[in-house]
C-alpha cells in the first residue's frame, strides 16, 4: 500500500514537472515576440526594436512554476479534499444562515446611507471626493446599469451586447435637451429614460425574431451605429469634441450647486465651498435610482409580466405554445431595460457636465454584460456584488502608489486596469461559471423537479 | 485607416466604379480570411469566438516584429522571403496562441451554459487587446511600405501588393478547401460539427479537431493580419475590434457555418465598404456595414449560403 502511494507520489511529481515544462515552452513561444522584443519609435520617428529577455523569462518562469504547482500540489490537493467529503457523507447544504447573511440586505442599505458621511469623517472634507465620486458614484451608476440590463439578460435571456447605446440616448437626450431648451434635472430624468425607452422598441421590434447569438450580434450593430452616428453627426452632437458645460442637478430647483448661484446650497446653510456637497447629493440621487429599479425588477418579477419572461428564459418554445405573446414580452423587456439605461445616462450627463461618444464604446457593454453574468444573471444582489468586485477593483488599481516602489517609478497601474478587467471576467468565469451568488432560478417553480432545470442543457435539449 | 478617394474628376465613370471594385475585392480579401475562422468555430462549437479579432490583430503585430528583426539583421532581404517569413511566423505564432486561448478558456466551460464561453471570449478579446498596449505601447506603429509597385491599365491603378493579397487568399482558401473536404482531418471537422457526440463515438477524437480547427482559424487571420499590415502600413492595438466585427458580419453575411459563405460575405462586406466611401461617405462606411448586418439577421438570418436552422425541441 506505501508502496503505492509512494509510486504515485513520484509519478505525480514527474507528471508536474512534464507539465510544467510543457507550459514554460509555450509561454516562451506565445511570448517572445510580444515581450521578448519591443517595438518603439526613435527620435526619427522610425519604428526599432530592442530585447527585454529578462521581461519574457518571468513570464516563462510564471508559466512553468505555475502550472508545476497547480498538477503537483494544488489539484491533488482539492481532489483529496473533494473525496474526504464525498466519504463523510455529510452534505454542506444548511438552511441555517450566520446573522451578517440574514441580514446582509438592511446591512448594505444602512452602509450606504451613512457611506458619504462616514467618508467625510474619516477623510475629511476633501479628502471623502474621491471615495464618494469615484468609488460611489461610479460603482453605483455600474449597479444600476447592470441592473437594468439584468431585466433583458437575466430576466428574460436576451443576450443585449449593445446595452450602452440606451445609455447614450439617455446621456445625450439629457445635454441636449438642457442645451436647447434649458430644462431641468428633474424634468429630463424621466424624459431621458422614456426616450431611451422609445429607442428600446424601435430597435427591438425588428431584431426579435432572432434568437441568442444572432440578437447579440445585431445589438452589438446597433450599438455601434448609434455611436457612429454620434461621432458624425456633427451639426447636433459636435462630434468627438462632445458636449461640454451640461447644467448641474438642482435639489429640486430649491437650492443650486452652482458656485456663483445665489441659493447655492453651501452659501444657504453657511457652509465653507466644496464641490463635495454636489457629490454627496449626486451620490443619494442614484442610490435612489438603484433603489428604484431594485424595486421595480422586484416588483415586476411578481407581476405575470415577469414570470412571462422568466418563462421565457427558460424555453421559448413552450412559451409560445402556452399562448404568451413573445414579440410583447420580449419588447417590454428590451424597454424596460431601456428605460433604465437611460435614467443612468441622463444621470451621468449630470454627474459628469460632459459627454462624448468616447464614453460608448462597445467596451462599456462588455463590461455591464459581464457584471450582470459574474454576478449570476438574474441575481440583484450577486450583480451589486459584482459591480463592486469589478469596477471598485479597477478603480482601486489607480489608487495603488506603492506598486510604484515595487516595480519602479515608470510603473502606471492604470495601464492594467482593462487588462486585469479582462482576465479576471476569464478567471471569474471558469471557477464560478454560475456566478458569484448563482443565477436565479424562476420566481414560480414547480415543487416536484423531474428533470435538470433549462438552464443546465444547451438550447433545445435535454 | 483611410485611403485618399482617387481623384473623381480623372478617368470617367466605369473606371473609376471598377478602380473601387479592385480596392473592395482587396480589403474583402482580408475580410474573408478572418471570416472563416468565425464561421468555422461557430460551426463546431457554437460561439462567437469573440477574441478573433484581436488573434487577427496578434498576427499583424507578430508580423511587424518579424519585420522589423529581419530587416535590421538582414538589410538587403529579398521582399518575397520577408513577406513569407512575415506570414509564416504569424501563422505559427497565432496558432500557438490561439490553441491556448482554447485550451485554457474554452475548453473548460464547453458542457456549461451558452452565455459562459462568450463571456470569457469577451474578456479575452479585451485581455489581448491590452496585453498589447502594455507590452508594445499604445501609439500606432507605421512601418515603411513593403511592396511599391504599381501597374496602370488606362485610368485604373493597380497596386502589386493589391494584387499580392488576392492572389494569396485565392492559394489560401483552396488550400483550406481541400483541407476540409478531402482530407481524413476535414472529415473529422464535418462529423464534429454535425454532431460532436455521435463524432466522438464513432472515434473522432472531437478535442484534438476542435483545437486544430482554431488553430487553422487563427492562421488564416494571422495572413490576414499580415497583409492588413502590409496594405495600411499601420498596426495597433485596438485594430483588432472594427475588423473583427466586420468579418464576422461577412460570416453572417454569407451563412455562418459556412465556408464558401464566408468568403463571399467577406467580398460583399469589402465591396460594400469601398462603394459606400466612393459614392455616399466615408465617415458612415461603418453603419453602412453595421446596417446590412441588421437587415440580413432581420430578413433571412441564415444567410445568403446558410442552411435553414432547424428548431430543436
Amino acid at each position: 500500500m506505501a508502496y503505492t502511494t509512494e509510486n504515485n507520489q513520484s509519478g505525480l511529481m514527474a507528471k508536474a514537472v512534464k507539465e510544467g515544462i510543457f507550459a514554460g515552452l509555450i509561454a516562451f513561444g506565445m511570448f517572445l515576440l510580444f515581450v521578448g522584443i519591443e517595438t518603439y519609435q526613435d527620435i526619427n520617428n522610425q519604428l526599432v526594436w530592442r530585447t527585454r529577455w529578462g521581461l519574457l523569462a518571468v513570464f516563462v518562469a510564471v508559466a512553468a512554476i505555475g502550472r508545476f504547482v497547480t498538477v503537483g500540489f494544488i489539484k491533488p490537493h482539492l481532489d483529496s479534499r473533494k473525496l474526504a467529503k464525498a466519504k463523510s457523507g455529510v452534505l454542506e447544504i444548511s438552511d441555517e444562515k450566520g446573522f451578517f447573511r440574514t441580514h446582509f440586505l438592511k446591512i448594505a442599505l444602512v452602509f450606504l446611507l451613512c457611506y458619504p458621511f462616514l467618508a467625510m469623517l474619516i477623510f475629511g472634507r476633501q479628502g471623502s471626493l474621491k471615495y464618494v465620486d469615484n468609488f460611489g458614484i461610479q460603482i453605483l451608476i455600474y449597479v444600476m446599469l447592470a441592473w437594468g440590463l439584468n431585466i433583458v439578460v437575466g430576466l428574460a435571456g436576451l443576450l443585449d451586447l449593445g446595452y450602452v447605446a440606451f445609455y447614450a440616448v439617455g446621456a445625450y437626450s439629457y445635454a441636449l435637451l438642457s442645451a436647447h431648451f434649458g430644462f431641468s434635472f428633474w424634468l429630463l430624468l424621466p424624459m431621458a429614460g422614456i426616450l431611451a425607452g422609445l429607442w428600446g422598441i424601435i430597435l427591438g421590434f425588428p431584431v426579435l425574431r432572432l434568437r441568442g447569438d444572432y440578437l447579440a450580434i445585431v445589438t452589438l450593430a446597433f450599438g455601434e451605429i448609434i455611436r457612429l452616428v454620434l461621432i458624425n453627426w456633427t451639426d447636433v452632437t459636435r462630434g468627438t469634441f462632445g458636449i461640454s458645460g451640461i447644467e448641474k442637478a438642482t435639489f429640486f430647483g430649491i437650492w443650486s450647486f452652482d458656485a456663483g448661484a445665489p441659493n447655492n446650497f453651501a452659501k444657504v446653510w453657511g457652509l465653507p465651498t466644496s464641490s463635495v456637497y454636489y457629490k454627496m447629493f449626486l451620490f443619494y440621487i442614484i442610490l435612489a435610482l438603484c433603489m428604484l429599479t431594485a424595486y421595480v425588477t422586484i416588483r415586476l418579477r411578481r407581476m405575470p409580466i415577469g414570470r412571462a419572461w422568466e418563462a421565457l428564459r427558460e424555453d421559448e418554445i413552450a412559451c409560445r405554445s402556452l399562448g404568451i405573446n413573445t414579440v410583447t414580452t420580449k419588447l417590454t423587456a428590451f424597454a424596460t431595460g431601456a428605460m433604465f439605461g437611460g435614467f443612468a445616462g441622463s444621470f451621468f450627463a449630470a454627474r459628469q457636465g460632459f459627454v462624448s461618444p468616447e464614453s460608448f464604446v462597445f467596451l462599456e457593454s462588455a463590461v455591464i454584460l459581464a457584471i450582470v453574468v459574474l454576478g449570476g444573471m438574474g441575481s440583484l444582489t450577486g450583480i451589486a456584488i459584482a459591480a463592486v468586485v469589478m469596477v471598485g477593483g479597477t478603480e482601486l488599481l489607480r489608487e495603488m502608489e506603492f506598486l510604484k516602489h515595487v516595480f519602479g517609478p515608470d510603473f502606471t497601474p492604470e495601464l492594467y486596469r482593462m487588462l486585469l478587467f479582462g482576465l479576471a471576467m476569464i478567471i471569474v468565469m471558469l471557477f464560478k461559471p454560475r456566478g458569484f451568488v448563482g443565477t436565479r432560478e424562476p420566481t414560480a417553480f414547480l415543487k416536484e423537479r423531474k428533470a435538470v432545470s433549462g438552464s443546465f442543457t444547451k438550447e433545445g435539449h435535454g | 485607416m483611410m485611403r485618399p478617394i482617387k481623384d473623381r474628376i480623372r478617368g470617367n465613370y466605369m473606371e473609376y466604379f471598377i478602380q473601387q471594385l479592385i480596392n473592395g475585392l482587396t480589403l474583402g480579401s482580408i475580410y474573408g480570411l478572418v471570416a472563416i475562422g468565425y464561421t468555422m468555430v461557430y460551426g463546431i462549437i457554437g460561439m462567437i469566438n469573440f477574441a478573433h479579432g484581436d488573434i487577427f490583430m496578434l498576427g499583424g503585430f507578430a508580423a511587424l516584429i518579424i519585420f522589423l528583426i529581419l530587416t535590421s539583421f538582414f538589410a538587403g532581404i529579398p521582399i518575397a522571403l520577408l513577406l513569407l517569413l512575415m506570414l509564416l511566423v504569424g501563422m505559427l505564432m497565432t496558432g500557438l496562441w490561439n490553441w491556448t486561448i482554447e485550451r485554457v478558456a474554452y475548453r473548460p466551460l464547453r458542457g456549461s451554459f451558452r452565455l459562459a464561453p462568450l463571456i470569457t471570449a469577451i474578456g479575452m478579446s479585451i485581455a489581448l487587446s491590452n496585453f498589447i498596449q502594455v507590452t508594445q505601447g499604445p501609439r500606432n506603429k507605421p512601418i515603411p511600405p513593403l511592396v511599391t509597385d504599381t501597374y496602370h491599365l488606362g485610368a485604373i491603378t493597380i497596386s502589386l501588393k493589391q494584387i499580392l493579397i488576392v492572389v494569396i487568399t485565392s492559394i489560401l482558401l483552396f488550400a483550406f478547401w481541400y483541407i476540409v473536404n478531402k482530407t481524413p482531418l476535414g472529415r473529422a471537422q464535418r462529423a464534429t460539427e454535425q454532431d460532436r457526440k455521435m463524432a466522438a463515438l464513432l472515434g473522432v477524437d472531437v478535442d484534438k479537431t476542435i483545437s486544430i480547427t482554431f488553430i487553422m482559424g487563427a492562421a488564416l487571420a494571422a495572413v490576414a493580419g499580415a497583409m492588413y499590415l502590409m496594405y495600411y502600413g499601420v498596426a495597433s492595438f485596438n485594430d483588432g475590434f472594427i475588423p473583427g466585427v466586420k468579418a464576422f458580419t461577412a460570416a453572417v453575411l454569407g451563412g455562418i457555418g459556412s465556408l464558401p459563405g464566408a468568403v463571399l460575405g467577406g467580398l460583399l462586406i469589402g465591396l460594400i465598404e469601398s462603394l459606400w466611401s466612393a459614392y455616399f461617405s466615408i465617415a458612415y462606411k461603418d453603419v453602412a456595414t453595421f446596417a446590412i448586418l441588421a437587415i440580413v439577421l432581420i430578413f433571412k438570418p441564415t444567410g445568403i449560403l446558410g442552411r435553414p436552422e432547424v428548431e430543436k425541441v
